[in-house]
């Protein structure tokens, strides 16, 4: 019986041979990336089938499955997992024509990814315990000592590493370290391990201060409404290192059986369709093709003052991650 | 012939009890070299990582000042929780098992539901409830009432088949009540007790999930932080073999203290029952208070879910399904996991050779290693040598039976050192041929340990998540995979209905197990 209920599960899970499909790795939303298969298998037929876990760990068994991978594209949230798997060539090239798209500093500078999404990094906090005014306009300004005991912080989140290399870029390997140290006491008994964690614990009083993907606060304030919102996000001052661009791309493996499909998948992520499908049902991105409106509640991009910092200059992380180490932060 | 009987009939036949080869020595040697195979491809994957790397690599990781604090972390709190859940295990095993008290089934349920909640649920129900609990000491309350089950079971199956004869040769013979149940009884569970401290060590060396919201730093969280922020799968790797070698430790000095072991002696009568009298309430309010405790925080956090969410964009995989993969994948784990516990345990009780004690050992191993690493192990031999098994339900089942089959032994092995060698001889002597002997003595006297496996297997199984994430067919999510999806994106209410399910799929296994340990204690009573 035990055996006859475990077939059964996998038959139905079984995928008719004929018609081609895709199968995409994606540490994306689920929402989004839903939204992109959904509209694609309606323009063109092929199926797509999608695992959702996070970034680093799809990377993760990405290098592990090797040349054997039975993956086709690789969808990121954010840069660094990407950077890592093309330094490792595990990517295959995308066409010239899905490239040409998006602004180039929005893409693999080796054209092995193509950048479809961004999001720029921002403060939340408390709004009953901290005024806008009190609110630093530069990230170093995090360390300073009236935040002691109020910073909630995630060190192990990828979305803080862009912060840390633009800030090393900025200020020096020295100062970073000096200010994540500073960051080290002042977050005492509010570290957690992702954005999700940040942004529930700051509404509920643990923690006024935080710096995040914006998208988390939208998401929140989504689901219990505003009336059970506490928080609210505020910018840095334009071009301050903690203002900084996370572009989620897509990726084509080298191993793919299925390359001329992902190549159109990757087509059509970065066409008006495709786009338009990011931009809307709550996902909390800006569309990196020019032209496309982005999601009405989120501030228009053409307002973002962003650090100047690249995905290439980014790279995978490994800078920050050793700053980090070095500091006791993870 | 009722066991009696052939007790009787055994000793005027001056049959003595010599431990000889039974069961055919060769299959069961076969049989568990299979098993312990499967149980080491995780170490081979870590071994073959590390050999990539190379030795100054790997140094540098293990030689940061983190790794000081992590192993003191480590050692503090596997000693705390595995003191403390051995305590409240014996404790609530004996109050169910040797003691009047009333609603024994129910309790018996309650008390091993604790293993059906999954660790983010325990995690985030106390962070919610109780923001003042985390760090070192809100790690080993949340920890110990999340796995006393792990020696609840084990003991309270070998409770059930111990000889309460031996109990009253003791008091006969002038030992005060006290110090007959410790002396006879305790000798009786202590295989059961010992191995279930040695899984509680073990699991907490693996566990994720609730210290990360708990905020306490152990290897398991950096490995994870290694895997998921510094893409550095060697740096995981080395930490990984770290848990091996704490792990290895933990096996040998299980071993040390548990001795040559004594063969048992029969089960005649169900056991006599103490009565409670006027302790009776009290009993229960503290049985009460131990349930609430490990149930209630979680309960709580999904009814709060229940009442904060609102509806979710994510796509809506129908809970029917989910469950049924989930019952479908942790039957088919437990079932396997419970069968090949068998052979290992008769080879490793009923004839304690060096190889018998290694093959036996090395099986245990896997339960230090995290589960993305096991996934990442197995899907790394998969993908390569038997590629269409990748990502497949054979390989997910696989997967949990190699991770949780530990835990089965475990059991098996309470059970097996209950079951006594004698009774096997003497159906021999009596011209019964193995087939026979396995099927008509053996494994009725093993019953309530493979119950105890299967559900135990089936309980833990049921709320795995990142070997799952990993490993799982495409399109196919189980509770705790969808529950996961939909708590990533602040969706709880729609995520509450998951963790319920995952809770009320778990009471099957053990509502199952309390009906039956009544049932074979009445039919003793019987014959």
């Amino acid at each position: 019986m035990l055996a006859t209920s475990v077939a059964a599960v996998s038959a139905a899970t079984a995928t008719s041979g004929s018609s081609p499909s895709l199968l995409v790795y994606s540490g994306q939303h689920p929402g989004t990336i839903e939204a992109l298969a959904q509209a694609f298998e309606q323009a063109t037929g092929i199926k797509v089938d999608v695992r959702t876990s996070l970034d680093a760990t799809l990377a993760t068994q990405l290098v592990v499955e090797g040349s054997h991978s039975p993956a086709d594209v690789f969808l990121a949230e954010n840069s660094p997992a990407l950077e890592d798997l093309q330094q490792r060539n595990l990517l295959a090239p995308v066409a010239a024509s899905t490239l040409a798209k998006v602004p180039k500093r929005d893409s693999s500078a080796q054209g092995d990814w193509v950048g479809i999404a961004a999001h720029a990094s921002l403060l939340v906090y408390n709004t009953a315990d901290v005024q806008p005014s009190q609110l630093p306009t530069s990230i170093l300004g995090l360390a300073d000592p009236q935040w002691k005991g109020k910073l909630a912080l995630a060190p192990s989140e990828t979305d803080f590493q862009p912060i840390v290399v633009a800030v090393a870029a900025k200020y020096g390997k020295a100062k970073a370290l000096a200010w994540l140290s500073a960051l080290r006491t002042n977050a005492v008994g509010h570290v957690y391990s992702n954005n999700t964690a940040i942004v529930s614990q700051v509404n509920a009083g643990q923690g006024d201060l935080a710096v995040i993907d914006p998208y988390y606060w939208y998401a929140l304030r989504d689901q219990f409404g505003a009336g059970a919102t506490h928080t609210a996000v505020q910018f840095l001052a334009p071009g301050d290192p903690g203002y900084v661009v996370d572009v989620s791309g897509a990726a084509i493996l080298r191993s793919s059986k299925h390359q001329a499909e992902a190549q159109r998948f990757l087509a059509f992520m970065v066409s008006r369709q495709g786009q338009a499908a990011l931009a809307h049902d709550q996902t909390y991105e800006y569309p990196l093709v020019p032209g496309v409106a982005a999601d009405p509640v989120l501030p228009p991009w053409s307002t973002l003052q962003p650090d100047p910092i690249t995905a290439a200059q980014l790279g995978n992380g490994l800078e920050a991650v050793t700053l980090l180490q070095e500091s006791g932060l993870l | 012939m009722t066991n009696a009987a052939v007790e009787m009939k055994a000793a005027s036949l001056g049959v003595r009890r010599r431990p000889h080869v039974r069961f055919g020595r060769l299959l069961l040697v076969t049989a568990s070299l299979i098993v312990a195979g499967a149980a080491l491809l995780p170490l081979a994957f870590l071994l073959l990582q590390a050999v990539q790397v190379g030795w100054t690599e790997l140094w540098s990781v293990l030689w940061r000042p983190l790794t000081a604090t992590l192993l003191w972390n480590t050692v503090r709190l596997t000693v705390c929780v595995t003191i403390g859940a051995a305590v409240i295990g014996v404790a609530a095993a004996w109050c169910t098992e040797r003691t009047d008290l009333p609603l024994r089934r129910l309790w018996t349920v309650l008390l091993v539901l604790p293993l059906a909640v999954p660790d983010f649920v325990l995690g985030f129900g106390w962070n919610s409830l109780a923001p003042g609990v985390y760090g070192f000491w809100g790690s080993v309350l949340v920890m110990t009432t999340g796995s006393y089950p792990l020696v609840y079971l084990p003991v309270a199956a070998a409770l059930r088949s111990a000889d309460p004869d031996l109990e009253d040769v003791a008091r006969t013979l002038g030992s005060r009540r006290a110090l007959a149940f410790a002396r006879t009884v305790l000798q009786q569970i202590r295989p059961a007790l010992l191995g279930g401290c040695l899984v509680v060590s073990l699991i907490l060396l693996a566990e994720f999930g609730t210290f990360e919201i708990l905020r306490f730093q152990t290897f398991s969280t950096e490995i994870f932080n290694e895997f998921e922020i510094g893409f550095n799968t060697p740096a995981a790797c080395a930490l990984s073999l770290v848990l091996v070698a704490i792990g290895l430790c933990l096996l040998v000095t299980e071993v040390v203290v548990r001795g040559p072991g004594v063969p048992r002696r029969g089960l005649g009568r169900p056991p006599r029952r103490a009565r409670l009298g006027k302790l009776s309430p009290l009993v229960m309010i503290a049985l009460a208070a131990l349930v609430g405790v490990s149930i209630g925080v979680p309960l709580w956090a999904i009814v709060y879910w229940f009442v904060q969410g609102s509806s979710s964009t994510l796509p809506a995989t129908s809970l029917a399904h989910a469950a049924l993969a989930t019952a479908a994948y942790c039957s088919a784990a437990a079932a396997i996991s419970t069968f090949a516990a068998v052979p290992v345990a008769l080879l490793v009780e009923r004839r304690r050779t060096r190889l018998s004690m290694l093959l036996e050992r090395s099986t245990y191993i896997v339960l230090a290693l995290p589960g993305l690493v096991v996934a990442l192990a197995l899907g790394y031999f998969s993908v390569r040598y038997f590629p269409t098994l990748y990502q497949s339900s054979g390989e997910l089942v696989f997967t949990y039976a190699v991770m949780f089959f530990p835990l089965a032994l475990v059991v098996m092995r309470g059970s097996v050192a209950q079951a006594p060698a004698g009774l096997e001889d003497v159906a021999r002597t009596l011209g019964h041929g193995r087939a026979s002997i396995f099927l008509r003595i053996t494994l009725p006297l093993l019953l309530p340990g493979l119950l105890a496996a299967f559900a135990l297997v089936f309980l833990v199984a049921s709320t795995e998540l990142t070997a799952t994430l990993l490993l799982h067919p495409t399109g196919v999510e189980t509770l705790a995979t969808q529950f996961w999806a939909y708590t990533s994106d602040f969706s709880y209410g729609a995520a509450a209905p998951y963790a319920l399910t995952l809770m009320l799929v778990a009471m099957v296994p053990g509502v199952m197990l309390g009906f039956w340990f009544e049932r074979i204690g009445g039919r003793r009573a019987a014959s």
